[in-house]
């Protein structure tokens, strides 16, 4: 049981009892869709059916019909990895770090920000498949044994710890999310009306009891798929990062990269994150449950992050200066100035500048604002992982080979299929599971039925004032 | 797991102890195997001859279906009577002739059941070493599903053989009997067989005039030789005696007379050895022309002169050379050019072993050249008078007679030979609009093209590749033609129509035969003629001219009359616009336009292909507001094309260039309007063909084309460790010179980068294939390009796919200028507006700490225990990591399926097409990386040899396609292991000379090595970059 002073502000405001929780998180997911989330299916299946149509003249036709060349092998395919990986970076983070720093505030968001990040995962994996000239052997990346002989993968490949790191990522992100389900698709099934929702919740809650030794497990494996994943949330851009960092092409080859991803990652995370729950709070009425002390504390994880991001990018600047790597100089140099300066620069503007706004309270803490930066910050860590690949690969080593990628509809297509896989499914998501931890929520509400007397105002009441008046009721 | 020697059966036989299958078990071949019939001689009139095309067309589409990566077996049809010397696997070798287009090579043509599938130079040749791109692509033109199938009567009746001969020789006779004049036209002929069947055919109709043309002439060379040494003849050249060379507007390494033989003459003046008493000395070159040419990038000194001064140029450096010498000088406008005074001078000091040449179609430009050879005493020595080029006889005033005769309606019938004027000859539309009039015209063409299309009767005749002939390119040098397979059309070969039009026997293996039983046979060839004759089929060649000793000859040209028509033609300042036309390295004047391999392979310079285009130098386009791409209109007095802009640096400024050989209109799918025909703006300047026309206005209408370049960046960008050069002086003092070597800091000190490592290394304990390139004999000609394209079904991918910079060529040879000026970024990225020119082939490097392997996820590419990075396509998934990682950017991905495909509708996208594919290499499937594999297929093939014979393999036994075909033997292949071997002797005196590996400091140790470029200037002339 969670007990709080009462002078700390509440994490869930608006004084709801463990009956509104229910009420409130159950009500969408037992009552008929709304308009709402028709209309945003509706565009999100039709997004869905038009990337799955590119996609299948990509896979039909050959890779040809993206705009790379002999010089530039990978770029939307890989930049669009990168970044649904790095935005599945969030929900581990939220649901693993925060919970071993014991940062209760997250109980509202992991749920959402968990099943955001196995959907980006999934539509991270989705590029890996794509990328590949003959998708239908994707299995070869795996160490299976099989009757080719002696054939084995390479354990050398960054590619190889790519399918261990994404593949370990997604299944403990699944589990951990679904054990975290589990008490709330109790309660679905208990306040079931039909055989079908009834049957169907019954079975996903997997004989959930209630009883305090189902509790007291629950807790255990929360904690210790927690223990697994923190390393995870490290790990997975680390060894994304090496995709790049291990290789010989100047701008790829640097030490730099895991921290610098990682960070990255973390942030485009907390972006995506922002922009789904701005979206769900107002849609699903949940400003008690995601207040804007929530959006706060993530725009500050954002700042921090996007902070990191950009000392890594004048450290690169400067290293590359420093080495003395007449080619590493160069790809730099051709990053900010070279025909595709002005990706650069929406980079170091989207990633760079733009989270400093947060700095200013007011601007943290509103809803637009927050919402606005969010899309610039994730717009720019696209561009960044662009960068990183096209501006690097363009121009390596021999100049007779330097050439221009400009993408093609099918490298725009196919990310618009990701697009509407994700939402397509997030939709669903919003719809058929309760997107807020009922169980976890309601114990960070506050224990006590105590009401402070209407006078109390200030932190107490959640609002943050320069001279709290209840420390003068005090005296 | 007691027991687990489980008895395993063949078959049923043995299961059963079969009689027969025990008696046979143990004998490798099986006894009943289809007994092998005999065949007494290749031409026994059973029509079951050993190259029996259809025979063999079975088992060729086995192969080719085999060949396709897991395309399922459809036509497997085994050999019932195994023709001899015909087995299933094993390929032979005929020596063979190709002499098309004022193009000669001696070729062996290599094929594997039955159907060519390679040209390789013939190395008993004396005059032909290496084979030209164009040669490598003629053996695709065989396969070409676009030629006609047999003869027609117009452009669209099928009719019979026997009709046409009956027809056409009942109308020869009428025509003869009633006197009017028949006219064979016909490019330069240099079969000596061919010749006397032509006269053979003029005795039989008296009538007729025999017109030889060329479309890119030499007919004013002839016609000076003529008044200057009373002999109309080409003489022939040797580069390699010269120690000083002028070309004025002479691609001798492109495109000019015989730009094979001249490359590996002139290759020789640049060989250069760092062994302590190696050679260190290298002819100079000057360059005098409008276009960068192949031969100008080459050049140690290189001007750019407009059309209108490139007399001038001539005279000028006559004046200055004569002065010098004492000799009378003549009057003409002086042109004021730095390299004109050091031309001048190096031709005096090297008197006697001085070369000028010059391509301009102008015999009083050709007669002061003569005059100059002479004056330097070239004649006798760099110039062989005894001795002449036949590879072009063609007189341009024969051809205008022609056109006059044809258009006042005089002739009784025409026959084109080997020639399409229609579309070659500036004249062309007044040929085409006359043609028709003339009761009896036939085109012996291969399909019905500008020419063909508008005769009476075509009469196709077969390709090279399934005809008999000889040639006579160099008189004393002979050599043979021979049919590789049979015919796959019904054709008939051009000789053996005439020879059944004149009432002669129609076999002309026969006749040539006989031909040299009678005229070269005689030449002291000695001993029995059945023996002599196979000796020479076997061999191709036969060559009493070799060894003939180099006479010269009394110059009798009037030189002032030429320097008064030089003056009045040439002027020493213009500021208007000069169009200049020229000849590309690959397409040459268009005759093989529709071939896939030939449009793709890029121009040496520009790096463009399938497309001609308005070249300007920066200025020019910078004044005309022009940028790359942007269509202009060229005006030559009414005649226009409206073309793509490519900005060529050290181009002439204010010329445009236009190449030669494109705009067909009815060649086949491949060359039908791939860019415009410029041949109607050819002019003609007191009865010569002049590709110099004069003065256009260029006009910028607003389209927009993008051209197909392999290579788009111009300058190296100051990198050393890509490219290292030097100049002679500074190699003279130091072998060294130019070489970069990176040092890394450590806390030991400055190490060098190969000395750092977290590499094992591997061990080659039997052999390590490794590759040598000198950059110094290397011309850029790009033949080897299209060789590795022939040996390893390298595929075509087409313009757009070019554009998309996605061409599959396994070697590239990189170009490089030289920059603008190398103190700033920018600066480097521009080229200078005369720059330095640098060719460097780039081909897999074949890492020892290859980068590739690393990062493949799934094994595909591995390393070999001989050195080689090897590609295995069929587990490749097509990540595309390793061609990412690849810092030469050597790997290629199928991004397509690119046979069986309409999109890409080349050879590959039909069957005759497919029988070119080398059925040695996998035909590689979509989605899967391939790169050069250093021809391990025939590395294989050499080993097993060498192990079926118990011996180790020889060097040079082995050898890539590149290295093969190289004119000028750039590049060495060969067993680094091998201390006796010649790419292992070139590494010990060069690696502290002038080897180096390309990016040392990434210490990838590859196992190809360059050798530096070194330039014979002066120190002070090379940039600050050296």
């Amino acid at each position: 049981m969670h007990v709080t002073s009462s002078v700390r502000p509440p994490l869930i405001t608006g004084g709801k009892t463990y009956a509104d929780v229910t009420e409130d998180i159950c009500r969408q997911v037992e009552g008929k869709p709304t308009k709402e989330w028709k209309i945003a299916f509706t565009i999100s299946v039709i997004v869905l059916a038009y990337g799955t149509a590119c996609l299948f003249w990509t896979w039909w036709e050959g890779l040809g019909v993206w705009g790379l060349n002999k010089t530039v092998g990978w770029a939307w395919d890989i930049t669009n990895f990168v970044w649904w990986v790095g935005i599945g970076h969030a929900g581990t983070l939220i649901s693993a770090i925060l919970l071993l720093f014991r940062q209760k505030w997250r109980t509202s968001i992991n749920r959402a920000a968990e099943a955001m990040t196995i959907f980006a995962v999934l539509c991270a994996a989705s590029f890996i498949l794509m990328h590949m000239g003959r998708p239908w052997l994707a299995y070869w990346a795996l160490p299976l044994p099989n009757a080719f002989g002696s054939l084995w993968v390479n354990f050398n490949s960054p590619l190889v710890w790519d399918v261990f790191a994404i593949s370990t990522y997604f299944s403990v992100s699944l589990v951990f999310w679904y054990i975290g389900l589990i008490p709330d698709l109790a309660t679905i099934r208990d306040r079931a009306q039909n055989k079908v929702s009834r049957y169907i919740y019954g079975t996903l809650a997997m004989g959930w009891n209630g009883s305090a030794k189902t509790w007291a497990r629950y807790e255990y494996i929360s904690l210790i798929l927690a223990g697994l994943s923190t390393p995870l949330v490290l790990s997975v851009h680390t060894i994304v990062s090496m995709d790049f960092a291990t290789s010989v092409i100047p701008g790829w080859h640097t030490t730099i990269f895991p921290p610098y991803f990682v960070a990255g990652a973390i942030f485009s995370g907390f972006a995506m994150v922002q922009n789904l729950m701005l979206i769900t709070r107002v849609v699903y009425r949940l400003e008690d449950y995601i207040t804007l002390e929530h959006i706060e504390s993530m725009n500050k994880v954002i700042t921090l992050t996007g902070s990191i991001v950009g000392v890594a990018y004048l450290t690169e600047f400067f290293i590359a200066w420093y080495s003395g790597v007449e080619y590493e100089s160069y790809a730099f140099i051709n990053r900010a100035t070279g025909p595709y300066w002005w990706a650069y620069w929406t980079m170091m503007t989207c990633n760079v500048i733009s989270p400093q706004l947060f700095w200013s309270r007011s601007i943290r803490r509103s809803v637009t604002w927050t919402f606005f930066i969010s899309v610039i910050v994730n717009i720019g860590m696209w561009f960044e992982r662009f960068v990183i690949i096209v501006t690097s690969l363009h121009r390596d080593y021999l100049p007779s080979s330097w050439a221009m990628f400009s993408p093609t509809m099918y490298d725009i297509g196919d990310y618009i299929f990701s697009f509407g896989f994700f939402f397509t499914l997030f939709l669903l998501f919003s719809k058929y599971l309760p997107v807020i931890n009922m169980a976890e929520v309601k114990s960070v509400i506050r224990s006590s039925s105590e009401k402070l007397p209407a006078k109390v105002a200030g932190v107490a009441k959640g609002e943050r004032v320069a001279n709290p008046t209840f420390n003068k009721d005090a005296e | 797991m007691k027991d687990t020697n489980k008895r395993y059966w063949k078959g049923l036989e043995e299961l059963r102890n079969d009689e027969n299958f025990v008696k046979n078990a143990n004998s490798e071949f099986a006894q009943n195997a289809p007994d092998s019939s005999n065949y007494d001689s290749l031409v026994d009139g059973m029509g079951t001859h050993r190259r029996d095309f259809l025979k063999v067309l079975g088992f060729g589409m086995a192969a080719v279906s085999l060949a396709a990566c897991e395309t399922p077996v459809k036509k497997a049809i085994p050999y019932l009577n195994k023709p001899e010397g015909e087995y299933p696997t094993i390929a032979n070798w005929y020596a063979s002739t190709y002499a098309e287009g004022g193009d000669y090579a001696s070729v062996l043509v290599k094929t594997r059941e039955g159907r060519p599938i390679k040209i390789e130079p013939n190395t008993l040749s004396g005059i032909s070493k290496g084979v030209s791109g164009r040669v490598h692509a003629s053996l695709l033109s065989l396969y070409d599903v676009e030629k006609l199938k047999g003869p027609r009567k117009g452009e669209d009746t099928k009719v019979s053989w026997e009709q046409v001969d009956k027809e056409i020789m009942s109308q020869l006779a009428q025509v003869a009997t009633s006197g009017t004049p028949i006219r064979l036209v016909s490019s330069s002929v240099v079969s000596p067989s061919t010749k006397a069947v032509i006269s053979d055919f003029i005795a039989k109709y008296p009538t007729t005039q025999h017109i030889q043309y060329d479309a890119n002439s030499a007919s004013a060379l002839l016609d000076a030789n003529s008044t200057s040494f009373g002999k109309a003849a080409i003489p022939a050249y040797d580069f390699s005696k010269a120690k000083t060379i002028v070309g004025i507007d002479a691609d001798f390494l492109g495109s000019w007379l015989a730009p094979e033989m001249f490359s590996m003459q002139y290759a020789e003046t640049r060989r250069l050895s760092s062994a302590k008493d190696g050679k260190r000395d290298m002819s100079r070159h000057y360059q005098f022309e409008t276009i960068l040419s192949l031969t100008g990038s080459n050049a140690d000194y290189r001007s750019a002169v407009k059309p209108s001064q490139i007399g001038l140029v001539a005279t000028t450096l006559y004046n200055k050379v004569a002065s010098k010498m004492g000799a009378q000088t003549i009057s003409a406008p002086a042109l004021t050019i730095p390299e004109l005074d050091k031309a001048a001078a190096d031709l005096i000091a090297s008197k006697g072993e001085s070369l000028v040449v010059c391509g301009v179609n102008d015999p009083a430009v050709q007669t002061i050249v003569n005059s100059l050879n002479s004056l330097l005493g070239s004649y006798g020595s760099t110039i062989n008078l005894g001795a002449s080029m036949n590879i072009r006889q063609g007189s341009d005033k024969a051809m205008n007679g022609f056109i006059d005769e044809l258009k006042g309606n005089k002739l009784g019938a025409v026959l084109f030979l080997d020639a399409n004027p229609v579309y070659n000859h500036p004249r062309g539309a007044e040929i085409a609009e006359a043609l028709p009039k003339v009761s009896l015209s036939i085109s012996f063409s291969d399909r019905a093209d500008e020419t063909g299309s508008l005769v009476k009767y075509i009469c196709p005749s077969s390709h090279y590749l399934e005809s008999w002939g000889d040639a006579e390119p160099i008189s004393g040098f002979y050599s043979l033609t021979q049919p590789t397979i049979s015919l796959i059309y019904n054709t008939r070969q051009a000789q053996a129509s005439l020879l059944t039009w004149a009432g002669k026997n129609a076999d002309y293996h026969e006749y040539v035969k006989a031909f040299w039983r009678s005229n070269i046979y005689t030449q002291g060839a000695g001993g029995n003629f059945e023996n002599f004759w196979i000796k020479a089929l076997h061999d191709g060649v036969f060559e009493p001219g070799k060894g003939t000793t180099t006479s010269g000859g009394s110059f009798t040209g009037d030189v002032a009359g030429a320097a008064a028509s030089i003056a009045k033609t040439y002027k020493a300042t213009s500021s208007a616009i000069e169009l200049a036309l020229y000849e590309k390295v690959g397409m040459g004047t268009g005759h093989l336009a529709n071939n896939p391999w030939l449009q793709e392979m890029p121009e040496p310079v520009t790096k463009a292909c399938w497309d001609n285009y308005a070249s300007l130098s920066k200025q020019t386009a910078a004044e005309l507001g022009v940028e790359q791409g942007d269509v202009v209109k060229v005006d030559l007095k009414g005649k226009s094309v409206d073309l793509p802009v490519i900005v060529q640096p050290g181009q002439a400024i204010g010329t445009v260039a236009v190449a030669i050989g494109y705009g067909r209109e009815k060649a086949g799918k491949s060359a039908d309007g791939v860019g415009k025909n410029v041949f109607p703006m050819a002019s003609f300047a007191n009865g010569y063909l002049s590709f110099l026309p004069g003065e256009v206005s260029v006009s910028k209408t607003g389209d927009f084309k993008e051209i197909a370049q392999t290579q788009t960046h111009d300058t190296v960008m100051g990198r050393e460790s890509v490219l290292q050069e030097t100049v002679l002086a500074a190699y003279k003092k130091d072998t060294m010179a130019g070489r970069f070597v990176p040092k890394i800091e450590t806390s030991e000190g400055p190490k060098e980068a190969t000395d750092i490592s977290l590499w094992n290394g591997h061990k080659y304990p039997n052999h390590s294939w490794g590759m040598v390139i000198d950059l110094n004999t290397c011309t850029g000609c790009s033949a080897c390009v299209v060789a590795c394209q022939s040996e390893n079904n390298v595929a075509v991918v087409g313009r757009q796919e070019v554009i998309n910079r996605r061409e599959m060529h396994w070697i590239r040879i990189d170009r490089y200028y030289s920059s603008e000026s190398v103190d700033s970024t920018a600066g480097l990225e521009k080229a200078s507006e005369n720059p330095e020119v640098t060719f460097q082939p780039l081909m897999c490097q074949h890492c020892n700490n290859a980068p590739c392997e690393t990062v493949c996820p799934v094994l595909a590419t591995t390393h070999s225990s001989e050195g080689l990075n090897q590609m295995t396509y069929n587990r490749c998934v097509g990540t595309r990591y390793c061609a990412n990682n690849c810092p030469y950017k050597v790997r290629r991905f199928n991004w397509f399926k690119y046979f069986d495909n309409e999109n890409f509708d080349y050879h590959f996208n039909n069957d005759l097409g497919k029988m070119v594919i080398n059925p040695e290499v996998t035909v590689r499937s979509r989605g899967v990386i391939e790169k050069c594999s250093m021809c391990v297929q025939r590395i294989q093939e050499g080993k097993l040899t060498a192990r079926k014979e118990r011996r180790r393999p020889q060097d040079g036994e082995i050898v890539t396609a590149c290295a093969q075909t190289c004119p000028t033997n750039a590049i060495t292949f060969g067993d680094m292991n091998d201390p006796e071997s010649a790419i292992s002797k070139i590494l010990e005196v060069e690696r502290e000379g002038r080897a180096f590996h390309m990016l040392e400091e990434i210490n990838v140790r590859p196992q190809v090595s360059y050798l530096t470029k070194v330039r014979n200037k002066e120190a002070a002339a090379q940039n600050t970059e050296a």
